[in-house]
C-alpha cells in the first residue's frame, strides 16, 4: 500500500501539482470548457487556441483540484500542443485505459513518447476513487474543442 | 517524528465504558492496510452494532412477512414488530403519538415529503421560506424546487466565520410573508449546534411553520420534539447506528392529518374505486406501499441501544473526544480548522496547507484512517468560506483516543509526503 501512495504521489507528480505548466489562459483562445468533479466540487477551466486544420496551436488551464487532477492536467496541456483533436482523443483512450488499469500494449508509434512521459500517471489504477481526478482535464480539453462548456466526470 | 500519542494527556471520562462499546461495533476491529481502522466518518454514515445486525437477521429468518396484509401469525408478528419500531420512534423523540411518526426512505425523501404535500397546498407564489447558510443539498434543492414550481421566495440565514448562527440576522429575515422555517440542528460540516429552540419561538411570532432537519442533531443531542414546538423534525436512521433505508419524519398530528399524500398506492387508503380514492390518516397516508419493514425494526434497535448507554453519557463522551482532537488537530502546523462556534457537536473540517482534502484523504487511508473529502453536499457552504472542499473528521459514540491519535499520525505523515 504504501509503495502504491508513493508511486502515486512521486515527484513529478508533485512537482507539476505544486507548479503546474500553462496555469494561465493564453491569449486568443477560441475555445473554453469548465471541467467539474461533483464528488469534490474541484474546478478546472481548459483554454484552447484552435487552428485551422483542427490542430491546437496553444492550451491552458486554471482552477482548484487536487494534486492528481492538477498534475494531470498540467501534464495534458504539454503534450497536446500541436497535436490535432483527432490525436487527442486517441491519446485520452490510451491515457484513461491506462488509469483504469487496462492494457495498452498496442500504442501507435508516433505516441509513444506522449505515453511514456504519462506513465507516472499510471499508479492512479491503483485507487480507483482517484480515477476521475486524473481525467478530469482530459474530460475538460474534450468538452472544449467539441464546443461543449461544462465536462462532469459524472 | 514524535507520535502524538506519547505527549497528549487524556481528558476522557473513564466512567464510560469505551472499550466495551467498541466491542460491539463489529467493523471496528477491522485492519486496513496493516493498521488499524480509525473510523472517522460517522457524520456521514455510522457503523452498527452487533445487537442491530442480529435484530435484522433474527426478524427475517423468524418472523418475517409484509406487514398490515395478512391474518396469519407471521405477518401478526411482522407488523407488530413494526409498529413496536414506530412506538420507539415516537418514545425515542417524545412525541405525543406513535400516530406522528412517518417511516420513509431516509431524511432527503422525508423532507421531499413536506415540501410537496405541505409546500404545493399551503404555500402560493410570494410565500417565503427561510432556510441557513448551514443547510446540506437534502434541505436546499427539494425547496428549490418548490420555489420553481409555484413561485415562493427562498431567503438565507446567514452565519458568521467561527459558524455560529446568526439569531439577530435570522430575526430580519422573519416576515409576515415567512411560512416556513427549515433549518437543520447541527451542521454536517462545522458541528454548529443551531438554536432551534429560539429559532421556533421567533418564526411562531409570525405564524411560521418549522422544519428541523435532526440527522446529525438527533445522533448527538436528542431531541425531546414537544418541548421544542416545531411543526416537523426529520432524520435518518443510517446516522443513528441504525441500517440505511429508513428515516423519520415527525409531524404535529392535525398538520400530517390536513396533508394530502405524497405517493399513492397500498396501505394508504381507506377505499378504492376507479371514481375516487378516501385516504387514511396518518401515518398510514404517508406510507403507501411496503415499507422498509425490517430497517424498521433495525432502527428500533439501534435507539434502545443508545438508549441503553445513554444519549447524556453519549453526548458527554464525543465532546471530550471534540476537546481532545481539537487540541491535538490545533498542534499540527498548517492546519486550519473550519467551524468554531460556541456550541459545536464532535465534527471536525480542516485544511492543511498545500495538501488537497482529497490527497488527504487518500494518504490517511494508507494508515488506516476514514475521513470524507468533499463538499459533504453542502457546496453553497463551502463556498462562504471560499473553499472547494475540506477533509472532515466526524466522530461517533465508539470514537477512543486511539483513532485521533492515529488520526494525527497519519496527517503529519501526509505532510512528510508532499515536503
Amino acid at each position: 500500500m504504501e509503495d502504491d501512495l508513493r508511486e502515486l504521489y512521486q515527484e513529478v507528480i508533485l512537482d507539476h501539482g505544486k507548479n503546474p505548466r500553462n496555469f494561465a489562459r493564453p491569449l486568443n483562445t477560441n475555445y473554453e470548457a469548465n471541467g467539474n468533479n461533483p464528488l469534490c466540487g474541484d474546478k478546472l477551466t481548459i483554454f484552447v487556441k484552435l487552428g485551422a486544420d483542427n490542430i491546437i496551436e496553444d492550451v491552458g488551464f486554471d482552477g482548484r483540484g487536487c494534486a492528481i487532477s492538477i498534475a494531470s492536467a498540467s501534464m495534458m496541456t504539454d503534450i497536446v500542443k500541436g497535436r490535432s483533436i483527432e490525436q487527442v482523443d486517441i491519446l485520452f483512450g490510451i491515457f484513461h485505459r491506462m488509469c483504469t488499469g487496462e492494457d495498452i500494449s498496442e500504442v501507435p508509434s508516433e505516441f509513444e513518447d506522449d505515453i511514456d512521459k504519462l506513465m507516472v500517471m499510471s499508479g492512479v489504477k491503483q485507487f480507483p476513487m482517484r480515477v476521475k481526478c486524473a481525467t478530469l482535464g482530459w474530460h475538460a480539453m474534450q468538452a472544449a474543442v467539441r464546443g461543449d462548456e461544462i465536462a462532469s466526470t459524472e | 517524528m514524535a507520535l502524538v500519542s506519547e505527549h497528549k494527556i487524556s481528558t476522557i471520562d473513564n466512567n464510560y465504558n469505551i472499550d466495551s462499546i467498541r466491542e460491539d461495533f463489529p467493523a471496528l476491529s477491522l485492519e486496513f492496510n496493516g493498521h488499524p481502522l480509525s473510523f472517522l466518518d460517522s457524520g456521514a454514515s455510522s457503523q452498527k452494532p452487533s445487537k442491530v445486525l442480529d435484530r435484522m437477521d433474527y426478524v427475517y429468518r423468524n418472523e418475517y412477512a409484509n406487514v398490515h396484509r395478512g391474518a396469519y401469525t407471521l405477518s401478526q408478528q411482522s407488523t407488530d414488530n413494526y409498529e413496536y419500531a414506530r412506538k420507539t420512534v415516537a418514545s425515542f423523540m417524545n412525541a405525543k403519538t406513535a400516530d406522528e411518526i412517518i417511516f420513509t426512505r431516509n431524511v432527503t425523501s422525508a423532507i421531499n415529503l413536506v415540501a410537496h404535500s405541505y409546500g404545493r397546498n399551503f404555500l402560493k407564489a410570494g410565500d417565503e421560506i427561510i432556510i441557513s447558510q448551514m443547510e446540506h443539498h437534502a434541505n436546499i434543492v427539494p425547496w428549490q424546487l418548490l420555489r420553481d414550481a409555484i413561485g415562493i421566495e427562498l431567503k438565507i440565514a446567514p452565519i458568521d466565520d467561527a459558524g455560529n448562527f446568526l439569531l439577530d440576522e435570522f430575526e430580519k429575515l422573519l416576515g409576515p410573508k415567512t411560512k416556513l422555517v427549515a433549518v437543520t440542528h447541527v451542521s454536517n460540516v462545522l458541528g454548529t449546534i443551531v438554536p432551534i429552540k429560539t429559532i421556533v419561538e421567533l418564526a411562531k411570532n409570525f405564524g411560521a411553520k418549522v422544519l428541523i432537519d435532526g440527522c446529525q442533531g438527533i445522533v448527538h443531542e436528542g431531541v425531546d420534539v414537544q418541548y421544542l414546538d416545531a411543526d416537523f423534525y426529520a432524520f435518518t436512521g443510517h446516522k443513528l447506528y441504525g441500517p440505511s433505508g429508513i428515516g423519520v419524519l415527525w409531524g404535529k398530528l392535525d398538520l400530517l392529518n390536513s396533508m394530502p399524500p405524497y405517493e399513492g398506492g397500498g396501505d394508504m387508503i381507506e377505499s378504492v374505486t376507479f371514481e375516487k380514492s378516501i385516504f387514511r390518516d396518518a401515518p398510514a397516508r404517508f406510507e403507501a406501499g411496503t415499507p422498509p419493514i425490517i430497517e424498521a425494526v433495525g432502527l428500533a434497535s439501534a435507539i434502545d441501544y443508545v438508549t441503553n448507554v445513554g444519549m447524556d453519557n453519549i453526548a458527554i463522551h464525543e465532546n471530550n473526544i471534540l476537546k481532545y482532537a481539537t487540541s491535538c488537530l490545533s498542534e499540527i502546523e498548517g492546519l486550519r480548522i473550519i467551524g468554531n462556534a460556541e456550541k459545536k457537536i464532535g465534527i471536525i473540517s480542516f485544511e492543511l496547507d498545500g495538501i488537497h482534502p482529497h490527497d488527504i484523504s487518500t494518504i490517511i487511508d494508507s494508515k488506516g484512517v476514514a475521513v470524507r473529502a468533499g463538499h459533504h453536499c453542502a457546496q453553497p457552504l463551502m463556498e462562504r468560506y471560499g473553499v472547494p472542499a475540506t477533509a472532515r473528521a466526524s466522530f461517533g459514540m465508539y470514537t477512543s483516543e486511539g483513532d485521533i491519535n492515529q488520526l494525527a499520525d497519519a496527517l503529519n505523515y501526509a505532510k512528510g509526503i508532499f515536503g
